[in-house]
């Protein structure tokens, strides 16, 4: 560990919340402005490879378990699956989201925010999940 | 205005690349690659496409060649190898031959720009008459991306799981696997 | 003339940072730079695509009253998974050259080449 990173230390401990911030924006706000879940989901994970590259790799684990990110995977796909079954149920084609509310607009609203959050899920918790995979390979010097 | 900008991030581009494939220094070259990714990311915004542009500046610029530095700083080995020269003209003439291929191929592609092209003039009209009408999303992409190819999107987040799925297995465990030194397998068998 | 290649020469130019990462990828014996020839290959592909769907005068495929032309968004959705899709299997590609270092003890194809000769002696 480098013990003269402290203008790092703290770049990154105000760095990573804006990070967070934007990817929420970006991740919610997709419907009107340039965004979405695949470039959430991207922008999320650069915050936490920031901190665990500053912090260490033990204080990113800290921060989200790596049980979490794989439950955090799978339930991404899940969510974006799910959304295609409710609309069969509700009688129309897979992954048609106009039967999910009253008028055929505010169904299609729902629908793409409900599957942007799980594809934004997934590609967060996958890309997080490969960087801590990888980093602990690294056999400490 | 937009050509001038677009000719000067390519030069740039093209010499990244070469950097890239000329540096004998690894870690050199995953920097380079990062920066090659950031002018990509660049170019997007040129060319209209910021959704895309945002992607590959967080994908290219930090997770790729974080990942590039990590593995490197795992397999400690920082150098490439003076290979020997043999192999130099066959690949040069396919990349030759494929380039060649590529760029007669472009001549039946309209240039640059040209509204009433093919990839423009079909079904992409359709989406940027009716998308905002049939789905109440002002951004097409996220319209197309989520709606009209909302299979197609779940077939690539599934690829994105299987892949992470593929590494967890692959490099998943705790402990190092320890393989057997190369050289002693005949003796054992 | 002078206007077909300046509607062309962008493609062209695409074009040759295809070749360079191909030919990275074809010539060069070391596993990590042919993943990184692989890779720079795969974005000129990727900015290929989205040039195509490119419009001048166009503007961001974002609907607005105070616009009429749009770039076209089909390429971008395409390329945009495309992008993701394809970090994870670069990544994959890593873990796969980790496995390799740790089984053979090293990174460079022809040494593999060898050791793998060596067995089938």
């Amino acid at each position: 560990m480098m013990t003269n990173d402290l203008i790092l230390r703290v770049v990154t401990k105000w760095l990573s919340p804006i990070i967070i911030l934007f990817a929420l924006y970006v991740q919610f706000h997709g419907d009107y402005s340039p965004g979405g879940g695949f470039q959430a989901g991207v922008i999320f994970s650069t915050a936490i490879l920031l901190y665990a590259l500053t912090y260490g790799l033990d204080a990113a684990l800290k921060v989200i378990p790596e049980t979490a990110l794989r439950v955090a995977a799978s339930f991404g796909v899940l969510l974006y699956g799910g959304v295609g079954v409710v609309s069969m149920l509700l009688g129309g084609n897979f992954l048609n989201y106009s039967v999910l509310a009253d008028t055929p607009l505010a169904g299609q609203h729902i629908g793409i925010i409900v599957i942007e959050l799980g594809v934004g899920i997934t590609v967060a918790a996958v890309m997080i999940l490969l960087f801590f995979t990888f980093s602990r390979r690294v056999d400490p010097e | 205005m937009s050509l001038m900008l677009n000719l000067v991030l390519l030069v740039f581009l093209l010499v990244m690349a070469i950097a890239v494939l000329k540096t004998k220094h690894l870690f050199a070259m995953a920097m380079l690659f990062g920066l090659y990714s950031l002018l990509v990311a660049g170019l997007f915004v040129v060319l209209d496409a910021p959704d895309v542009a945002f992607t590959e500046a967080a994908v290219g610029t930090g997770i790729s060649t974080v990942l590039m530095l990590v593995t490197l700083a795992s397999i400690k080995d920082g150098h490439e190898a003076v290979s020997s020269t043999k192999r130099k003209i066959g690949p040069l003439i396919i990349c030759l031959v494929m380039g060649g291929l590529l760029i007669f191929g472009t001549h039946d592609i309209a240039k640059l720009g040209e509204i009433h092209s093919p990839p423009n003039d079909q079904v992409a009209a359709y989406y940027i008459t009716q998308g905002q009408a049939e789905t109440g999303v002002p951004n097409l992409v996220t319209a197309v991306l989520a709606s009209y190819r909302g299979f197609d999107t779940l077939g690539e987040v599934t690829v994105v799981l299987t892949a992470g799925i593929g590494v967890l297995l692959l490099l998943g465990q705790r402990r190092k696997i320890h393989v057997k030194k190369r050289g002693q397998t005949h003796d054992d068998q | 003339m002078i206007e077909y290649i300046l509607g062309h020469i962008n493609y062209w130019f695409i074009i040759a940072v295809m070749m360079v990462g191909l030919y990275t990828l074809i010539s060069r014996a070391n596993l990590i730079k042919k993943l990184a020839g692989l890779a720079i290959f795969q974005t000129a592909v990727i900015l290929f695509y989205v040039s195509l769907g490119k419009v001048t005068g166009g503007t961001v495929p974002i609907v607005d009253e105070a616009y009429t032309l749009y770039s076209n968004p089909l390429p971008q959705v395409l390329m945009l998974t495309a992008i993701v899709v394809g970090v994870a299997t670069t990544a994959l590609g890593f873990a796969l050259v980790i496995r390799i270092k740790e089984a053979y003890n090293t990174i460079e194809e022809d040494a593999i080449f060898t050791l793998d000769q060596k067995d089938h002696e």
